[in-house]
């Protein structure tokens, strides 16, 4: 199993399984043993069948709208928003808006094209695990997510952008 | 003018050290090429057609003259001892090993400058009019604003991968717009409702490139401290919905002609509304702390003067072209705006050497209280002359070759780097300026043809923003031959306007008799208050056709 990074920085073996969207016509497959991450629309439609099962994640692609979660988030141990590319940025609004807009508190995991450049990026939008691309070291990891010893401004990190901290 | 604080200083230096560690793992191999290019490019560095190019950023064109100092330093430390003017306000080295531009990058930061977001699919340097704060006719100085849309713009953790890139321009003049804000992805045009409360009104979606755009008007009035929450708001929607699948459909225009600018503004107000009352909201005390760096210089002269002008006006006729033609009306009494013209003919335009740019921090501490401005159309201002000095500055000037006296003449063109350095173009440019540049050498000429903006791309990238031009050239291949196609009627302020094409294009040598024929159309049709622009718009494409492809 690999490994996952939080954003303290501390690294754990990875128990979640990311569950593709199944091909049209089939079925998703729920692993039976351990815990599994499944496409948030397909959690929607099963919610009966899903709500209360710790076990059960979700994840959301680039262009998904988080929007179908409002108001049940906090119901989900974790959400994880897929980076198909790295460069596809998508995934920093997704975040803000899951943590920001709905309030959502428990784990919220990149998962996909996962370098170490964007890691800081991520954390200021309210990520709090990054599933590495395997090929990258995660022991520079922790340098990455703290380049910066602050930035200029508000986001789901600090409520308080440096021109409200430069004014106290 | 805008002076770090310690905060400033503190990100400066850890961005340095970051481009440091992701250069050395780029050398070291441990970063793929196409995973170091966004980082790069987001610092300003292009890999080009003979070496990589740096891209410094000259946030909305202000410079101090020890920042002058530094560059020319090193250019001749890094660089072959030249520098270039970019049409964004920005100074480009063509010449610099990658391995040296983290070092590069650490003396900027010694002076407060530094390459952050000068290219990528990100937020770019805001850019503004290069008047701001000396002419008397704008609504407030914009620079002010500029500064706080770049500290929040800088490393923006939402908006660091856009679709494309993201260019921002404020204008604050009522009458005229010197800094193209309708041909940008926003346009901020500074205003005051009918309360006198100082706002924005809002285009979005205005751009150059393959689909030219003047960009439409989403919001007619908005609240100066909600400047940054509804640019956040502005910038999610495109984030989030703004198409990611085709480059070259990639930019803010696509989405809103494609929502229609109507349904585009609902989207963000809708956003928008969400955000408007978050911790991002501006106080009044934020920007009037931004506002506190942008106090007036210690002015000494009272009056005008008047009469010394006109006596030296009279004793030396090309001290009297140049101050007609190169110095603007200044809002303090006394005082002078003087523009220094980069457009020698046989230098390309926007380019100086690093003893030129010593020259120019020289003249700045000299005559304009240690500062200058940079344009978009590739010369530098010195903002603060006082008139008793005017003659004395001319003189200093001309010798160093900023003295010509073509200021938005036609032989004052905006030219892109084009196929002599820039990998993407597909045919030369500067070698076209110079020789149109050749072609209309004589002054009374150029001064009786009155303003004209030539404006030459080398490619659709529209560098040399052909498409405002009142006459556009763009470089385009042929089954790799270059050749130049010819758009006429383009405009980059309040009237904007894209301009149209003529017809079929043109090899380069055909090019200066080219011009010269639409330029008999003009001064043939033409009544005596007209404009080239004027007389095009009344006249229409027909007559300047039948001319160039008689």
């Amino acid at each position: 199993m690999p490994d996952v990074i939080f954003q303290d920085g501390s690294i754990q073996r990875d128990d979640w399984t990311v569950v593709p969207r199944p091909a049209e016509g089939e079925s998703l497959k729920i692993p039976e043993q351990g815990k599994a991450l499944i496409p948030a629309d397909l959690w929607l439609a099963g919610y009966e069948h899903f709500a209360g099962n710790y076990s059960v994640g979700v994840w959301f692609d680039s262009h998904d709208e988080p929007e179908i979660l409002e108001g049940k988030v906090n119901e989900l141990p974790v959400i994880a928003v897929n980076f198909p590319k790295f460069s596809d940025g998508r995934g920093y609004s997704i975040a803000r808006l899951l943590r920001e807009r709905f309030g959502y508190e428990n784990e919220l995991r990149a998962i996909g094209d996962v370098l170490l450049d964007q890691l800081q990026f991520m954390k200021r939008c309210g990520f709090s695990a990054y599933a590495l691309r395997p090929d990258k070291d995660i022991k520079k990891a922790v340098r990455c997510l703290n380049f910066f010893s602050q930035g200029y401004q508000a986001a789901t990190d600090t409520d308080v952008p440096l021109f409200r901290r430069r004014a106290s | 003018m805008y002076v770090y604080d310690e905060h400033d200083r503190r990100i400066a230096a850890e961005r340095v050290a970051q481009f440091r560690d992701q250069t050395e793992r780029a050398l070291a191999g441990e970063l793929a090429e196409d995973e170091f290019l966004p980082l790069r490019l987001q610092n300003g560095l292009y890999v080009q057609r003979l070496a990589p190019m740096l891209r410094i950023a000259v946030p909305y064109g202000m410079l101090r003259s020890d920042q002058l100092r530094r560059l020319a330093r090193i250019t001749r430390d890094y660089d072959k001892g030249y520098a270039h003017f970019t049409t964004r306000q920005n100074v480009q080295l063509n010449w610099p090993a990658l391995e040296d531009v983290p070092d590069i990058l650490a003396e900027l930061a010694e002076v407060e400058m530094h390459a952050n977001q000068t290219s990528g699919n990100c937020i770019r340097n805001t850019t503004t009019d290069q008047f701001s704060g000396v002419q008397s006719d704008e609504i407030a100085d914009p620079r002010p604003y500029c500064e706080i849309i770049r500290q929040w713009s800088t490393f923006h953790p939402e908006f660091a991968f856009l679709p494309r890139k993201f260019k921002v321009a404020v204008n604050a003049s009522e009458k005229t717009d010197r800094a193209a804000i309708q041909v940008h992805d926003i346009g901020l045009q500074m205003v005051r409702n009918d309360a006198g409360e100082l706002g924005f009104r809002v285009h979005v979606g205005g751009g150059l490139g393959r689909t030219p755009m003047v960009g439409p008007v989403i919001r007619e009035f908005l609240p100066e401290l909600d400047l940054l929450t509804y640019l956040e708001a502005v910038l999610r929607v495109y984030n989030r919905y703004g198409r990611r699948d085709n480059k070259f459909k990639a930019r803010i225009k696509i989405l809103v002609k494609a929502l229609t600018p109507e349904a585009f503004a609902e989207k963000v107000e809708a956003e928008w509304a969400h955000i408007k009352d978050s911790p991002t909201r501006l106080t009044r005390d934020a920007i009037d702390r931004i506002q506190s760096y942008f106090t007036e210089p210690d002015y000494t002269a009272t009056d005008n003067a008047t009469d010394l002008l006109a006596k030296q006006r009279f004793e030396n006729r090309e001290f009297d072209q140049w101050l007609s033609h190169n110095v603007d009306t200044h809002k303090k009494p006394g005082y002078a705006i003087v523009t220094l013209t980069m457009k020698k003919t046989g230098t390309p335009p926007g380019d100086v050497t690093d003893r030129q740019l010593e020259q120019i921090a020289e003249l700045a501490d000299e005559f304009s209280f240690g500062e200058v401005r940079v344009t978009h159309q590739q010369n530098v201002v010195l903002a603060d002359v006082r008139q008793d000095r005017l003659l004395e500055l001319w003189q200093a000037v001309t010798p160093m070759g900023f003295g010509t006296a073509n200021l938005n003449t036609l032989t004052d063109v905006i030219c892109c780097p084009g196929g002599d350095y820039c990998a993407l173009a597909n045919a030369k440019s500067i070698p076209v300026a110079e020789a149109i540049q050749r072609r209309f050498d004589d002054l009374d000429y150029l001064y009786d043809l009155g303003n004209i903006d030539l404006n030459i791309s080398g490619c659709m990238n529209a560098c040399g923003h052909h498409h405002v031009g009142n006459i556009g050239v763009l470089g385009v291949d042929k089954k790799g031959e270059e050749f130049y196609q010819i758009s006429l009627g383009g405009s980059s302020h309040h009237d904007a306007a894209i301009g149209k094409i003529l017809g079929p294009s043109f090899a380069r040598d055909d090019m200066p008799e080219v011009v010269a024929k639409i330029i008999d159309v003009y001064v043939d049709k033409r009544t005596e208050e007209e404009t080239f622009l004027d007389t095009y718009r009344r006249v229409g494409i027909d007559p300047f056709k039948e001319r160039v492809y008689a």
